[in-house]
Formats: structure tokens, sequence, C-alpha cells
């Protein structure tokens, strides 16, 4: 029996109806195409999938959409707000932070939601917080400086709004 | 994969939730963080008719100090838990045990009780939680019942919850002064299961002797286990260097391990021994004047 689920992706409204088995990261995908959002290893262990549900990182393989039924989803597709890139995905693209790309969407949802907790980690607290998170390609030391500048220009920019 | 078709309800209630369990006739499952329940009716290990997801109901998130004991709702996540300034200060085996389950992005949604009732032999709650001696609060159709996690954890992946029960709440005695705690875990890498893990909760007299202390091993039999011999002789005994190396050679011959990719049974068995003297020493650097 499909379930009628209302969710707020990316700052829009959507009404969806879904089978209960439907993990949310397709529903996204396939329903609402926003293919930002990688799956990898599909079994929980990758983190390619982090999506933001109310704020909070989630494997979105391992959550069913109807369970996100009232919550607010963001992905990679709600960083670059007006086009302009967010802190972070400008300082993965100036620090080297990618090599192929697959992993940097999870990425890049955990280091916001890792950012919003506590916005200037140390590197020891960066790296533990993205530990959920596998990448092939970069080896992590640019992707923890990618982190580390966008800490600091956001609390940069925070201390100049003051 | 994706799993078996299956029905779906999220009650506001405990009872509205063990009503549900009943009406399923044996083919409902409850959904908690879902990081254990998911992974296998992904792979098809788990088919329920019917999941009753808990997550929604307010009275399971309760996290608070009690008459004597901490309350961990069945809603508490593994991160709540390691966020949790109070728990930091007054229970370190608690705090340095979720540090290490799994992975950061699975601890915001997997759930201490959820843990229990998966009863993997490997789940670090299960050992952590035995060394603290905690209480198990199960909710049925007849009330409530209480009982020593020792005797819910039945058997591998086997607790003693009825069909139509929930583990509602698990409860750690508010340890008293002059205790400390500690869990230390050895694993492959991040968000593997433990090789081997040991936790230890430990209470001193005014004059340096273990008054309780409660050792737990992971990974080293067919449940989690409790080092019945170690704290034996550790009871009414200075803890220096020569107690604790007596200690951690008990906990050690009394380890089932099995060898699998993460090791032989004799290393297995060597690390358990290894990690009891560890803990037991970062026990007692826990405690605080
Ligand atoms: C990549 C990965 C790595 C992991 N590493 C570790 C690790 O290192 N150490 C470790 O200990 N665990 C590890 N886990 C497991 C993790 O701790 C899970 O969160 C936990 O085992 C299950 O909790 P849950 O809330 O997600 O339960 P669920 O997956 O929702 O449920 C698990 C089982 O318990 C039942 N259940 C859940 N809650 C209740 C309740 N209150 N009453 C009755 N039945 C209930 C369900 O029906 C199901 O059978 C890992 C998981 C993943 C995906
Ligand atoms: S695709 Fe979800 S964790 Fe790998
Ligand atoms: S950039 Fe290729 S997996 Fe991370």
């Amino acid at each position: 029996m499909s379930h009628h689920i209302e969710i707020t992706v990316n700052g829009t409204h959507q009404a969806l109806d879904v089978e209960p088995r439907l993990p949310l990261v397709f529903a996204l995908r396939e329903m609402l195409d926003l293919t930002g959002t990688h799956v990898g290893c599909d079994t929980t262990s990758c983190g390619a999938c982090t999506v933001l549900v109310d704020g909070t990182p989630v494997k979105s393989c391992t959550m069913f959409a109807v369970q996100a039924d009232g919550c607010s989803v963001e992905t990679v597709e709600g960083l670059a707000a007006g086009g302009e890139l967010h802190p972070l995905q400008k300082a993965f693209w100036e620090n080297h932070g990618l090599q192929c790309g697959f992993c940097t969407p999870g990425m890049l949802m955990t280091a916001k939601a890792l950012l919003a907790r506590n916005p200037r980690p140390s590197e020891v607290e960066i790296r533990r917080g993205i530990s959920g998170n596998l990448c092939r390609c970069t080896g992590y030391q640019n992707i923890v400086k990618a982190i580390q500048q966008a800490a600091a220009e956001q609390s940069t920019a925070a201390a100049a709004g003051d | 994969m994706i799993p078996a078709a299956f029905e779906y309800a999220a009650p506001k209630t405990v009872a509205e939730a063990i009503a549900l369990l009943r009406g399923a006739d044996s083919g409902g499952k409850i959904l908690a963080g879902g990081q254990s329940l998911v992974p296998m009716m992904r792979f098809r290990l788990a088919a329920p008719n019917l999941l009753i997801d808990i997550t929604r109901i307010p009275e399971l998130r309760i996290f608070k100090e009690e008459s004597g004991y901490l309350r961990i709702g069945a809603m508490v996540t593994h991160g709540e838990l390691e966020r949790s300034a109070m728990v930091g200060e007054r229970y370190p085996l608690l705090a340095s045990t979720a540090r290490v389950v799994a992975d950061p992005i699975v601890r915001e949604r997997g759930t201490i009780c959820g843990s229990l009732v998966h009863a993997d032999p490997a789940g670090d709650w299960g050992a952590a939680l035995i060394a603290a001696r905690a209480q198990a609060v199960v909710t049925g159709p007849a009330g409530e019942r209480t009982m020593p996690l020792d005797d819910f954890l039945v058997d591998t992946f086997t607790t003693a919850l009825g069909e139509d029960e929930i583990l509602t709440e698990v409860r750690v005695p508010t340890p008293p002064a002059l205790s400390g705690g500690n869990y230390q875990k050895i694993e492959r890498k991040v968000g593997d299961f433990a090789t081997a893990a040991v936790g230890v909760q430990l209470t001193l007299s005014e004059q340096g002797a273990v008054e309780a202390v409660g050792i737990g091993l992971c990974a080293a039999g067919p449940v989690s286990l409790r080092a019945t011999a170690a704290e034996g002789m550790l009871i009414g005994k200075v803890l220096d260097d020569a107690s604790i190396t007596a200690a951690a050679a008990a906990a050690a011959t009394q380890a089932e391990p099995t060898a699998d990719t993460r090791g032989a049974i004799d290393y297995k068995r060597d690390m358990v021994r290894v990690l009891t003297s560890r803990a037991l020493h970062a026990a007692r650097a826990a405690i605080r004047a």
C-alpha cells in the first residue's frame, strides 16, 4: 500500500506517494530527479548517500522515504543558494578536496552538519566527524584542509556580521 | 536490494505500538534507528510484514537521572549519549563506549536499546552495560518488567523479549563516589565491529580496595560476556599492577572468541587480556577525588 508523505526538500514542499519499502535516496533520485545524492555501497557503510534530515546527517539508503514524512531534507543541490557556491563547495574546489567526486555530496553534507554543531573544529574533530564517509581518491588530507578553510571563512563572516 | 514489501505504521504511544505488535501475529518488527534492521531487510535477511516505527513516540525519548539510575529510553541514540555533558562527567564508561560504536552518521540514528535487542555479541553496548550492571525495562500487554541485562541477553541475536514486548528503557545505576569506568576496543577501521573490546565499571573504598567491579567482554563468545572470575578475584583487593595483571589473565581465560577475518582465537584471547588491563587502569584513572 502506498503512503502519502509531505516533505520539504531544499526548501521546496513536495508531496509524494511512496511504497513503505522505498529508501529515501531513491525517492530523491528517481522521483524528484535530485541525482546529486549518490548511492555507493547501498548498505550503510560508505556515507556517499548522506543527506540532512531536520539538520541531522543520515545515510539515506538506510531510512525509508515514508519515515521522512513531515521532515525537512537537505541535499547537495540545496547548498549553492542563488547559484553561488556554498563556502564548503568553494573550499573543496580550491583545496582539491575531490578527485572523482563520488563521495563529495555526502562529504559536503556531513561537513555542513559538523560545522553547524561545532563552527571551529580541530583537525582531530574534523577527521572524527567525517570518519563515516569513505573516499577512495583523495587520501582525505585535502578534504580536511577544505573543511578547515570553510570553518575559518564562515566564522570570519559571522564575526563581520555581528 | 530493495526489501520485500511491508506495511508501515508510526504509532504515537507505547501502548499503540504493543497493540500493533500483537495484531501482527509475529510478523511485526519494531523499527528504531534502523541501522541494523534496514541493512538486514535490504539483504533480505529479514522480511517483516509490518514495520512499527517507534521514532515518533515521545515517551521513548526519556534520558535523565532519576532515583539512582540514568534512564536511557528506547529512542536515545548513540550520538545523543555521546554528546551529553552529564554522561561525559558522570558516566565515563558510557562516554567512552558511545565514541567507538559504528561511525558518526550511524550514531545519529542507531539507538542503545536497538543495539541491545539486536543482541549481536560483537555489539559494544552489551559488554559495556553488563559492566555497568544495567537493568532492562521491558513493556508488554501485561505491563512492565525489569531484569538485569545479563538475563535479557540470552544468546546470539536472542533476547528475553517476548513477541509482543518492547524494550522501553535501559537503566544504568548512577555510580557512587570513588567510581570510574572505561571501554577499550580494537577495531580494524572506523565503523567496524570489535576485534575485541572490554568495558569496566569500578568503585573503590576510601582505603583503595575494590568495592565493586563490573567487567563485560565484547566479541568474546556467543553473547556479551561477564568476566565473573576476574570480577571475583578483584573484590576487596588493592587495585595495583599485580591484581590487574591477574584479573586480565582470568578474563582472557574466560573469553571464548571465534576465529574470523578479524583474527585468530589466540590473538583475540590475548587482546581480551590486554584490553582488560588497559580498561582497569583507565577506569581507575577516571575516578575523581
Ligand atoms: C556501518 C555500521 C557499523 C556498525 N558498527 C557497530 C559497532 O561498531 N558496534 C556496535 O555495537 N554496533 C554497530 N552497528 C550497529 C548499530 O549500533 C545499530 O544502531 C544498532 O545495532 C541497532 O540500533 P537501531 O536503533 O538502529 O535498531 P534497529 O536497526 O531499528 O533494530 C534492530 C533490531 O532490534 C529491534 N528493536 C529495536 N529497538 C527495539 C525496542 N526498543 N524494542 C524492541 N525491539 C527493538 C528491531 O526490531 C530489530 O530487530 C553498526 C551499524 C552499521 C550500519
Ligand atoms: S550508499 Fe548509503 S551508506 Fe553507502
Ligand atoms: S573523490 Fe573519489 S571517492 Fe572521494
